[in-house]
């Protein structure tokens, strides 16, 4: 299967192990990964400070970039949410994880990774593009990034007391909003510190960038993985 | 006035104390999780609710003829207000022709109200208070945010934001209570004997509506501590202020309404008292003031108009991790949270511009309205519209301006990205400083040797 | 124009194209002991409920729990022949210490009891005296808003309340007080 790779401006500048992982994994499960070579950006952070009527010279360059492909896949909820939502594709995008459960149709995977896992669900990814069940419907559990990281050999899924609250990056927020933001990231890595993890992961690494920016500020133990490392080092 | 994020920072500088507001409020999210999946079909009757609401937004011209008629005919007077102005002109005229055009304002002992939050949107205290005459809050919380000349933190839970200690001091110096006593019970005790005594010698009541019924012109008001009850059963006039799109269809839908309100609001099966008013009793006068405030604007505006269907229980409020970090005074708006972000601007776009960006857009908002109201996206969608409507400042406009040239630009995008890792390796005083408002908390990225377009070309290409 | 005109016009101009309303039959299908349910649920929020067989057993247990000499209202003659306080001005009631009446139906989901005029006597009857007891028949408790609002149908009233529990407020810090400014406490018994 043929699949163009999206990778987010932030993944690209800053954490290219991310998107690495991402391409390795993907071949690891047997496709065919490109990485289109001018593309940049979905126009979110733009669209989601009010902005949208200028992401227009954005949108089209992503769709010069991705209209040719049946598959995208980007290791960042928020931003397939975006383009989901807001740039029409003659294929889909879809977000890593549900790449691979529902396209791929990967059921649960081999592998060893020895490590107390915390989870951080992404709102974008978990309430945007129904990842996981949400905390606040009366409606049966299932969780896509779960099903994948809990037959992993020696890796111990740590249960938090607040399973899916934010934390707090929200696009621009994170600077308008400073303190707001930071109060929540700090709250989220509370109840992951409490409860014991050793690595923190998430499939947005936007959300993550924030939390570890604090973890090394305030000088924790926790190292930040995003689940495409985990999972391409679980399996190799 | 402060905006959001200005007064958020002030909230935030006493660290427990937003812990305890935080984990106060999420246990009233976590009761109403518990109510709310007691019930098998939970997610069918805000589905149901929802429909509703939608169909009264669509016939909202007739039902509120309906009602007009229904409820004239049982015997209450129907006023229509346009504006909190004439709103509160029009209560006034109520008293005033009670006694026909000369309150005794020596003796005159002023009026009881129970909670309405449109009266709050309409400044109808301080509006009153010119005008010599007392309005007495009677909900308990409210009462301690009257004395402490406080607006209402929060829609459901007025005074929230205090701790017993505050309120111990609080009603020892307006109540004489004993100097340090604490205790809920002792302090909810004493106001119950102090309002007790505001009931029996008030003439006129105030009360909100919950509900307002075209099909037989009745409304319904529910409380936990019977406070629009005694006012209103005690007083000679019962005045009853309405946002008009409190009217619902037919008393069938109450049964909906009903299940969802309390449950969605702290977790209780239904409110203590659901009142349902019909006619005056004999020798009673009964006033309902319809109000519209906007109302009629916002229900022109496609994207927004849903925000009508909003039954006022606060579930946006209590799950609202911006909120419960933030406090209900940083929203500068009678109705704050998510809910209040997306009505103010209707209102008053510049003086509101920034609630809509006090949110991280995280949706769970709308996960627990109990009538569907998309608040999160219309959060979004009124960024859009307050940027467009210039309400944003030049500087934020210019930076995302040229965001979008080089996001838009790959050759652009591809060089800036070398030099702002380059920067922020070899000169990071340009980035980590104070004046960067991610770096007074929080870490830069650790910036790598290369990007992923970079690796790829060498590895793959 | 009036207020009333401009108000109105400017809704009917700007309110969408016309909903339908969504179908009611489909709610209200839970299953459970009625009486199981409503008793846990009515405890649960403060009040308390007895089963009992007669009459006789409600007047004892009223006075073995409640001060004698307090002044008991009531609309029904078991109780009380005194009538008057029905037409009295509401704000004689303010010493009456327990008002005893008899409730419509009730509801299984949430512990509320529908009452009118025609129970409570009066309208402020069950909001200002200090305790309140309702006597309930068993066979009148529904499972849900939804029935029960079927049987109150187009019954005319002047005012009704569904009442759940004693008065309540939570408003210091989210402690839970009984007492707020209605009933402090509400005893039910079923019969």
């Amino acid at each position: 299967m043929k699949v163009a790779l999206f990778i987010p401006c932030y993944i690209d500048q800053f954490y290219p192990k991310v998107g690495i992982a991402t391409l390795q994994l993907l071949e690891k499960m047997g496709c065919e990964v490109v990485f289109p070579q001018n593309q940049t950006c979905c126009g979110q952070p733009m669209a989601n400070s009010g902005y949208e009527h200028i992401t227009g010279d954005c949108t089209k360059l992503f769709q010069d970039n991705f209209d040719e492909y049946d598959y995208v896949v980007s290791p960042s909820g928020s931003c397939t949410l975006h383009v989901k939502e807001h740039i029409p594709l003659k294929g889909r995008i879809y977000e890593l994880i549900e790449f691979i459960t529902d396209i791929l149709k990967v059921e649960s995977l081999e592998g060893e990774f020895k490590h107390k896992v915390g989870l951080h669900q992404s709102c974008h990814g978990q309430r945007g593009l129904h990842l996981s069940q949400m905390s606040e419907l009366n409606a049966p559990f299932f969780s896509k990034p779960e099903q994948l990281l809990k037959n992993l050999k020696g890796l111990d899924l740590i249960t938090l007391d607040r399973k899916d609250e934010c934390c707090g990056f929200g696009g621009t927020f994170c600077v308008a909003e400073e303190a707001v933001s930071v109060r929540m990231g700090q709250d989220r890595l509370g109840d992951h510190l409490k409860n014991g993890t050793e690595i923190l992961t998430g499939g947005d690494t936007s959300c993550l960038m924030h939390l570890e920016g604090i973890i090394r500020r305030e000088k924790h133990a926790m190292k930040v993985m995003h689940i495409a490392e985990i999972l391409n080092q679980a399996i190799s | 006035m402060k905006t959001h994020s200005e007064a958020a920072e002030v909230f935030n500088k006493d660290f427990d104390r937003t812990t305890w507001h935080d984990q106060t409020l999420f246990m009233v999210r976590q009761k109403r999780d518990k109510a709310a999946f007691q019930i098998d079909d939970w997610e069918l009757l805000r589905e149901t609710a929802s429909q509703i609401k939608n169909n009264v937004l669509s016939n909202m011209h007739n039902y509120l003829l309906q009602f007009e008629e229904n409820a004239s005919n049982n015997g209450i007077k129907i006023h229509w207000a346009a504006d909190a102005k004439e709103h509160n002109e029009i209560v006034y005229g109520i008293i005033s022709d009670y006694y026909r055009g000369e309150i005794p304002v020596d003796t005159f002992k002023g009026m009881v109200k129970s909670k309405s939050m449109l009266t709050e949107e309409c400044h109808m205290n301080e509006f009153l208070a010119e005008k010599g005459i007392e309005v007495i809050d009677t909900d308990l919380g409210e009462r301690i945010v009257q004395l402490a000349e406080e607006p209402p933190s929060h829609i459901v839970m007025p005074c929230i934001h205090w701790k017993k200690e505050e309120i111990g001091e609080l009603f020892h110096k307006h109540l004489g209570t004993e100097k340090g006593n604490k205790d809920p019970q002792y302090l909810t005790e004493a106001a119950r004997q102090h309002l007790r005594d505001k009931f029996l010698t008030r003439p006129i009541a105030l009360t909100g509506v919950n509900f307002a019924v075209a099909e037989t012109g009745e409304f319904v008001v529910c409380t936990n501590e019977g406070n629009a009850d005694m006012g209103a059963h005690l007083a000679d006039v019962h005045i009853a202020s309405m946002g008009f799109e409190k009217i619902i269809p037919q008393k069938k839908h109450l049964g909906v309404f009903l299940r969802l309100l309390a449950r969605s609001a702290t977790g209780q099966p239904i409110t203590t008292y659901s009142s349902h008013f019909k006619k005056p009793r004999d020798g009673q006068q009964m006033h309902i003031v319809i109000v519209d405030n906007g109302r009629s604007t916002q229900l022109g505006r496609e994207d927004f108009r849903n925000s009508l269907k909003c039954i006022r229980c606060a579930a946006c409020f209590n799950t609202c991790p911006v909120y419960r970090r933030s406090g209900g005074h940083s929203y500068h708006s009678a109705v704050a949270g998510p809910i209040g972000s997306i009505l103010a601007p209707n209102l008053d776009m510049r003086a509101n511009a920034d609630l809509p960006f006090a949110s991280t857009l995280c949706g769970s908002c709308s996960n627990v309205c109990p009538v569907k109201i998309d608040i999160h996206q219309q959060l979004y969608k009124w960024r859009q519209v307050l940027v467009q409507e210039g309400y944003t400042s030049m500087s934020k406009t210019l930076a995302m301006k040229g965001m979008s040239t080089v996001l838009s630009n790959p050759s652009v995008f591809k060089f800036s990205g070398k030099v702002g890792r380059m920067l922020m390796d070899k000169l990071p005083f340009l980035v980590n400083n104070n004046m960067n408002p991610w770096y007074k908390q929080r870490e830069m990225p650790e910036p790598p040797e290369e990007s992923f377009r970079d690796w790829y070309k060498k590895n793959k290409k | 124009m009036s207020s009333r005109e401009n108000i109105l016009s400017k809704i009917k101009q700007n309110q969408p194209e016309l909903l339908p309303l969504p179908d009611l039959s489909v709610l209200g299908s839970e299953k459970y002991d009625l009486v199981e349910k409503f008793t846990e649920i009515l405890e649960g929020i403060g009040g308390k409920v007895l089963q009992v067989s007669d009459i006789e057993e409600i007047k004892n247990y009223i006075i073995s729990n409640y001060p004698i000499n307090a002044r008991v209202i009531s609309t029904l003659p078991a109780f009380s022949d005194n009538r008057d306080w029905q037409t009295a001005d509401p704000h004689s009631l303010k010493d009456a210490e327990f008002l005893i009446i008899k409730g419509q139906f009730a509801v299984a989901e949430n512990g509320a009891i529908w009452l009118t005029e025609s129970e409570i006597g009066q309208r402020v009857a069950p909001f200002i005296t200090q305790y309140l007891a309702i006597i309930i028949e068993k066979s009148s408790i529904l499972p849900t808003m939804h029935q029960a609002y079927e049987e109150i149908g187009s019954i005319d009233y002047g005012f009704g309340v569904f009442l759940a529990g004693p008065s309540k407020t939570a408003d210091i810090e989210q402690s839970l007080v009984l007492g707020a400014h209605g009933a402090r406490g509400l005893v039910v018994f079923l019969v």
